[in-house]
C-alpha cells in the first residue's frame, strides 16, 4: 500500500516537472518563463529531498532557484524585446525534433542499461569506509572537501573567473527608483534571519545536510535582499575589503593545501586529527568568498569607484618609472 | 528501487531533451541560457536517480557532491553569460 503511495507521488512530481520544464522553454513572454524556471527550481529542490539528497535540496532552493532567478530577472530588462519566439524555418524544426526524439530513445536505451547491468558496487562504499578519518560525518561534506578537495577547490576558481569577466565587462546596473517601505520592513526582520541561518548552514555541514555553497549562497540573498530594500546600500562597501573576500576562499584553501603538503608529502592531505578543523576554516573562508562573488554577480558589474583605487596605484606606478627614466 | 531509478532517470531525460531542443529552436539569449539550465537540471536529475539506493538507505555521495559542484557552475556560467549578453546589447545601441 505504501509502495504504491510513493508511486503515485512519484510520477505526480515528475509529470509536473516535465509540464513546468515544457512550458518554461515554449512560453511566449521571457518574464513568464523565468518566473516558470524559478517554480521548475523549487520544485527540484522537492525531487532531490524526495530522492534522499539533503544537501542538494537545500542548495537548489537557495542557488538554482533563488540566485539564478534573481539573476535572471534582474536581466530581463537589459534586453530590447521580452517576446520569445523561434524563427526557424519549418524544414529546420523537423529536424530538430526528429534529432531531439532519436537522442531521447538512445539515451533512454543507455540509461535502462546502465541501471539493468550495474553490479551494485558504488563509490558509497568507499566514502562510507573512509568516513571516519575525514573530520567531518556528513559523506557529502567529506567528498567535497576532503577526498575531492580539488573539484570544489578549481570549483572556487570558476566561480571566480565567472565573477572576473562579469566584473571586466560592465559597469553595475543602475539602481531602483522606487523604494517600498513595506520591503524595506520586511528586509530589517528577514536579513538577520538570513544571517544566522547562513551560519547555521555552515557549522551544521560537518555532520548533517548544509555547507560553504548553501551557506555562502544564503548571504548572497541576503545581500540581494538589502540591495532590493536600500538601492544605495552598495555605495558603502569597502572596495578593498570586498575584493579580500572576493579570493579569501581560494587564498585560504591553497594555503591550506601548501601547509599540508609540507606535513604530509601531497597537496590538499589533511592530517585525520586536524581535519575536522582544517574544513571549517576553508569553508568559512569559501562561504564569504562564494557570498560575494554571488552579490557581485546579481549587481550586474563593476560596483561605483571600483576602478578608482586600482587608478591611484598605477598612477603612482607611472610616476614612480618617471622617476627612474629621469634619474 | 531499480522503479524509482528508472522513472527519475527517464524524468531527467526528459527534461534534458526538451531543454536541448528549445536550445536549438531559440535565437535570443536569454530564452537561450533558460533552455539550456534545464537542460543541466535534467543531467542533474539523471546522476541523483541513479545515486538513490531505497527509502531507507542512504544514497551514494559522490554523484551528490558532484551535482552540487554542477549547481553553484550552473549559476556561474549563468552569470557570466547574461554578462557577456549585456555587452552585447550595449555594443549594439552604441
Amino acid at each position: 500500500m505504501i509502495e504504491i503511495l510513493w508511486f503515485i507521488f512519484d510520477i505526480m512530481l515528475v509529470l509536473l516537472l516535465l509540464a513546468l520544464a515544457w512550458t518554461t522553454c515554449s512560453t511566449q513572454d521571457v518574464m513568464r518563463a523565468v518566473t516558470l524556471f524559478i517554480a521548475m527550481g523549487l520544485l527540484l529542490a522537492v525531487i532531490w529531498a524526495r530522492l534522499k539528497a539533503p544537501d542538494l535540496a537545500l542548495a537548489e532552493a537557495v542557488i538554482g532557484a533563488g540566485i539564478s532567478g534573481a539573476l535572471l530577472l534582474s536581466a530581463i530588462k537589459d534586453y530590447p524585446s521580452n517576446l520569445m519566439v523561434s524563427h526557424r524555418s519549418p524544414v529546420m524544426r523537423g529536424m530538430i525534433n526528429i534529432f531531439t526524439i532519436a537522442l531521447t530513445i538512445l539515451m533512454s536505451w543507455a540509461v535502462w542499461h546502465g541501471i539493468e547491468m550495474s553490479d551494485g558496487k558504488r563509490l558509497s562504499e568507499q566514502v562510507a569506509s573512509q568516513l571516519s578519518i575525514s573530520g567531518v560525518s556528513n559523506p557529502v561534506t567529506a567528498v567535497l572537501l576532503n577526498f575531492r578537495a580539488y573539484d570544489t577547490l578549481l570549483e572556487l576558481a570558476v566561480v571566480l573567473t565567472a565573477v572576473l569577466t562579469v566584473l571586466i565587462l560592465n559597469e553595475k546596473r543602475a539602481d531602483h527608483k522606487v523604494i517600498s517601505p513595506l520591503l524595506q520592513g520586511m528586509t530589517r526582520w528577514l536579513v538577520p534571519l538570513l544571517v544566522i541561518t547562513s551560519g547555521y548552514l555552515l557549522w551544521v555541514g560537518a555532520h548533517a545536510p548544509g555547507g560553504a555553497f548553501q551557506a555562502g549562497a544564503m548571504l548572497a540573498a541576503a545581500m540581494i535582499l538589502l540591495q532590493l530594500a536600500y538601492p544605495s546600500i552598495h555605495q558603502g562597501f569597502n572596495l578593498y575589503l570586498l575584493r579580500l573576500l572576493l579570493v579569501i576562499g581560494i587564498l585560504i584553501f591553497v594555503l591550506v593545501g601548501l601547509w599540508m603538503m609540507l606535513l604530509n608529502d601531497d597537496f590538499l592531505a589533511y592530517s585525520p586529527a586536524w581535519a575536522g578543523s582544517l574544513i571549517l576554516i576553508i569553508e568559512t573562508a569559501a562561504t564569504l568568498s562564494i557570498a560575494t562573488a554571488l552579490t557581485l554577480a546579481y549587481l550586474g558589474g563593476r560596483p561605483t569607484g571600483w576602478e578608482n583605487g586600482l587608478k591611484k596605484s598605477a598612477s603612482h606606478k607611472d610616476s614612480h618609472t618617471d622617476n627612474g627614466r629621469v634619474k | 528501487m531499480i522503479s524509482e531509478q528508472l522513472l527519475y532517470s527517464l524524468a531527467g531525460i526528459g527534461l534534458f531533451a526538451i531543454g536541448l531542443r528549445a536550445t536549438l529552436l531559440h535565437h535570443m539569449l536569454l530564452p537561450r541560457l533558460l533552455a539550456l539550465n534545464v537542460c543541466g537540471a535534467g543531467v542533474f536529475l539523471i546522476f541523483i536517480a541513479i545515486a538513490y539506493a531505497g527509502v531507507e538507505n542512504m544514497a551514494d555521495p559522490v554523484p551528490q557532491a558532484l551535482v552540487l559542484t554542477g549547481i553553484v557552475v550552473a549559476v556561474s556560467a549563468t552569470a557570466m553569460a547574461l554578462a557577456l549578453g549585456r555587452r552585447l546589447e550595449a555594443l549594439k545601441d552604441e
